[in-house]
């Protein structure tokens, strides 16, 4: 019987720029099992929501993430605005969903580049997050900030986009779209990307749904889940189309985000031709007093912020639950009988946010 | 904008693993399970999703209680059970990978089940 070693896995590896340890055991080059240790960075940002009451909480709850802060902050207001009642103007949904959108746009290209970067093609990296910049430059345009946004609040949003911006973010789209035509050929064409990731990191239709996989990692087994086919925001008045690939391989992982960045640009297209005139928030008074499991649909998939107020300013739990965390126990299942040299790559095709995962 | 519809049913622990049975082989997926102080008792919320139909059930126990796992019927509901015991102190009885205490690692033990303290104020 071959003799079986553990070999150490992060929490500090040149392809994780967020702490995650693994203890691999190997027989020979190949992982038997895979054992994930989390909580190196834990916050316990959920326990102040005690703290701070629950308008001010937005600022907290939006710095989960520094990739998806928008959509952190999108969801909590809307559990907020569920348990309230409060009816949030349409435009004000509109906005949510176009810079929802603009987020999964920017948070692709970032995982697109960082996964070129993790399998050797620099050159990659640099041309996706240089059509990342121009996403970005959107974002701070219309919210002024990059990374936090701060332009969602409990009862709408605090900025409106002009329809001569609007326009021109629809203009400059179509010159996006091209180049990032250029980058996902690469991606989805060449031959060296499909012979490292073809057939790599396997996780079948079956053990993706049991295991909880969601966003890209379950879409790329062929589960069609997708939070946005709910409706939320303005989602229900566009076509939402959910992509889907069936090898459930690294490949499948990763040609599902480069295709999820046309259906991106399409929703924002349709959002802007849509969105109506009018108000973009609500006056909002007293506190909220219930409890909801807010829902949406992340970068990386399924977002939930569970919220239960006792009718004073202080909520009496604020629960996150972020993609990382539920697709962590796939990614187990995906490390199980690979080579030890694809680690590295099996586990960056989950995109894993360790400091949503430990907020 | 769409309001989900979603329910919450109160059970005795007792019967949660044969309701979570139920959920299993009703071809439902697990989405999350969370806990919350109230008062002296810890609300467990199980969230389960089947075709965006959003449903929990909850089981409601003082912290002496032991509370069996469902790792058996959701593999991965490991990383739920055992956040839950690093946080809250709640004991959960066959986890399928049990961190025993070491899945998260915090300054303060249990630290979801004490009062919250933020640094540079007062307890």
């Amino acid at each position: 019987m071959t003799k079986r070693i553990v070999i150490p896995f992060g929490p500090q590896h040149p392809v994780l720029p967020e702490p995650i340890h693994f203890d691999l055991v190997l027989e020979d080059e190949r992982v038997v099992e895979a054992l994930p240790t989390i909580g190196y960075v834990h916050r316990g940002l959920e326990r102040l929501i005690e703290k701070r009451e629950y308008p001010e909480y937005v600022y907290i709850v939006e710095r989960t993430c520094g990739i998806c802060s928008f959509i952190h902050s999108l969801t909590y207001c809307q559990g907020i605005e569920q348990i309230m009642e409060i009816e949030v103007p349409e435009r004000a949904q509109f906005l949510r969903t176009i810079w929802s959108e603009y987020s999964r746009l920017h948070s692709h290209l970032l995982w697109l580049g960082c996964f070129a970067d993790g399998i050797g093609f620099e050159n990659l990296f640099m041309n996706a997050w240089r059509i990342r910049e121009s996403i970005l430059d959107v974002l701070e345009q219309t919210t002024g900030g990059r990374v936090i946004q701060s332009s969602c609040k409990v009862g709408g949003v605090r900025r409106d986009i002009t329809h001569e911006k609007l326009e021109q973010m629809a203009a400059d789209l179509a010159t996006i779209q091209k180049e990032i035509e250029d980058l996902s050929t690469v991606f989805l064409q060449d031959d060296s990307i499909k012979h490292r990731l073809k057939k790599v990191g396997v996780l079948s239709k079956e053990d993706a749904y049991h295991l909880g996989a969601v966003g890209p990692t379950a879409r790329g087994s062929g589960v069609a889940i997708d939070i946005r086919k709910t409706g939320y925001v303005a989602y229900g008045k566009l076509n939402v189309e959910v992509v889907t690939e069936n090898d459930g391989d690294c490949y499948a992982r990763c040609a599902v985000r480069a295709r999820e960045l046309f259906t991106s640009i399409d929703l924002i297209k349709q959002a802007i031709r849509k969105i109506p005139e009018g108000p973009i928030d609500v006056k909002v008074t007293g506190a909220p007093n219930g409890e909801y499991f807010s829902r949406s649909e992340q970068p990386r998939g399924e977002l939930v912020h569970y919220l239960k107020g006792n009718g004073t300013k202080f909520l009496v739990r604020s629960r996150i639950r972020t993609p990382t965390l539920t697709n962590v126990p796939p990614l187990v299942k995906m490390l199980q009988g690979c080579e030890l040299a694809d680690v590295p790559a099996i586990i960056l095709t989950i995109d894993p946010c360790i400091g949503c995962m430990e907020r | 904008m769409k309001i989900e519809e979603q329910t919450t049913t109160p059970i005795d622990v007792g019967k949660l693993i044969g309701r979570v049975e139920q959920f299993r082989s009703g071809g439902y997926r697990l989405v999350q399970i969370n806990a919350t102080k109230v008062g002296d008792l810890y609300e467990i919320n199980y969230s389960f999703d089947k075709d965006y139909k959003f449903e929990n059930i909850r089981i409601t126990i003082p912290i002496e209680m032991e509370v069996p796992s469902i790792s058996g019927m959701y593999w991965g509901a490991f990383v739920y059970e055992n956040e839950m015991h690093d946080l809250f102190g709640i004991q959960v009885k066959g986890i399928n990978i049990d961190y025993k205490g070491n899945l998260i690692k915090t300054t303060i033990r249990y630290p979801f089940g004490a009062g919250a303290v933020v640094k540079g104020e007062k307890p």
